[in-house]
């Protein structure tokens, strides 16, 4: 299956407002996760696994601390799709 | 040398009857119960379908991304801690001489139960990383901490049911050794659950009035049948006096001493000889350089139970001898129900506004009094308390054989 990056970032603008209460509107493709977005690393997990479940792939554990910001979130989760 | 003294500045809780102290307080002399039908599926499932909610659930005061991460007995620790700062003036302190001092009975066992039916229903991967920091019973001390930035420690004393005011103590202890200068201290606990409940009911604690939740918890009274659990908690900041005078604070009241003691006796059950009672009331008169015909006002234990009730009654009158004449006792459980690890914590602070505001609270649904109860109970109608310098002492007692008893002076201008 594979997934439109424009899909991804709106699950993804989705997920984070959810779990970290920043407006979806203020999430862009470069905003790094920890310092312009204010995602713990608990909070990270958190959006982690919400990705899998919502997009079907899988993200292991040594490739999170690769995913600094938006877009390498939804560049990583495009490709795992395909 | 002189033991530093501790006085109470400021205020905050969320309980029953009321989000705040203000709606409590008014709410409580005003001989309400906050006992009520409960809500939610799994309520059929066990013997007991009432309880005593907190008035104001979280959400409607907090940010929704932060209830999310915190447990309910956390959300209630930071929504009680926030009110009281605000009340003491939020004074700029160094964060070195701030303590934060605060108790659960049982921690965050819904965040742990509901956790639990995530990992058998969806797997591990999906238990969120929040639940230990939200299970832990150091969670609500460590996320007012947190919060404040305290710096000279941060604490949580569990003796189940005496934990709130095992806190208050600890405090009281940290400012006396000059350890801290100001501390944050109190309880709260957040147990309406099915696990918990059926926990109790099974131990026959449990009040199973289910038919009339308003009459349900009724200390003293002859046909009372048990406790009424209840959730919530209570924050009061304690500060230095020297401190407090300063920069000009508020003073409710000062916290004048406190006694310890265990029975050494049964897990549940209470000491039908009242002695370790006894000797935490010694202790706390003491410590606090009073004599029995200082004590005007005591807020009991008294959760409703038959023997428990009793058994307090019996180590009081040993306690005081013929003084317990003129000591009216307040059973404020019959209206906030049995808050646990909650409870001591918002006792304390019934007290200390009793003795500011001269009013003893009612025992509510006293409609025959237990004969085997030889106190001045103040039945079902608020009381006056005497002007001039009195005190007052606060019971609180846990499933151990822990005996906290606090005791309090009101605050005459020096």
């Amino acid at each position: 299956m594979s997934l439109s990056p424009d899909a991804v970032l709106a699950g993804l603008k989705e997920i984070v407002e959810e779990v970290a209460g920043i407006p979806a509107a203020s999430i862009e493709l470069g905003k790094n996760f920890t310092d312009d977005l204010d995602v713990d690393s608990l909070s990270m997990v958190e959006v982690v696994v919400a990705a899998e479940e919502r997009f079907g792939v899988k993200i292991p554990d040594d490739k999170v601390t690769e995913l600094a910001t938006v877009g390498d979130a939804v560049n990583f989760i495009v490709n795992a799709a395909k | 040398m002189n033991k530093r003294r501790v006085v109470v500045t400021g205020l905050g809780a969320t309980t029953p009857l009321g989000g705040d102290v203000e709606s409590t307080w008014a709410a409580l002399i005003a001989g309400k119960s906050g006992v009520r039908t409960l809500q939610g599926e799994w309520v059929s499932s066990i013997p007991v379908s009432i309880g005593a909610p907190i008035a104001v659930e979280p959400i409607e005061v907090m940010d929704r991304v932060e209830t999310r991460r915190l447990d309910r007995s956390e959300q209630f620790a930071l929504i009680a801690s926030r009110e009281a700062w605000q009340d003491a003036g939020k004074p700029e302190i160094d964060k070195e001489r701030l303590g934060v001092v605060i108790a659960s009975g049982i921690g965050g066992v819904i965040t742990l139960l509901d956790a639990y039916d995530v990992l058998k229903t969806k797997g591990a991967r999906l238990v969120s990383p929040h639940t230990v920091p939200m299970l832990m019973p150091n969670g609500p001390a460590a996320n007012v901490g947190l919060e404040l930035g305290a710096k000279a420690g941060v604490h949580t004393p569990v003796s189940a049911c005496a934990s709130g005011a095992e806190a208050i103590g600890y405090a009281l202890e940290m400012i006396r050794n000059n350890r801290a200068d100001v501390v944050l201290a109190g309880g709260v606990e957040a147990a309406i659950h099915a696990l918990p409940m059926a926990g109790f009911a099974s131990m026959k604690a449990l009040s199973t009035r289910n038919d009339e939740p308003e009459k349900a918890s009724r200390p003293y009274d002859i046909n009372r049948d048990g406790f009424v659990l209840g959730e919530g908690g209570g924050i009061l900041v304690l500060e230095e006096y020297e401190h407090a005078i300063a920069r000009g604070a508020k003073i409710y009241a000062e916290i004048a001493g406190q006694g310890l003691t265990s029975d050494g006796y049964h897990i549940a059950a209470p000491d039908p000889e009242g002695s370790g009672v006894k000797r935490a009331i010694e202790i706390a008169l003491a410590d606090a350089g009073l004599t029995t015909k200082d004590i005007v006002h005591l807020n009991a234990h008294a959760t409703s139970t038959p023997a428990g009730d009793v058994a307090e009654a019996s180590a009081l009158v040993g306690a005081f001898g013929d003084e317990i004449s003129h000591v009216t006792v307040s059973a404020t459980k019959s209206m906030t129900g049995h808050l646990l690890g909650g409870a001591g914590a918002i006792e304390a602070i019934f007290v200390v506004l009793a003795l500011h505001h001269r009013l003893a609270p009612p025992t509510i649904n006293v409609d025959e009094l237990d004969p085997a109860v030889k106190l001045d109970v103040v039945m079902n109608v608020a009381r006056p308390l005497p002007a001039g310098p009195i005190a007052a002492l606060n019971d609180s007692f846990g499933f151990g054989g822990h005996n906290v008893v606090l005791a309090v002076k009101s605050y005459e201008g020096k």
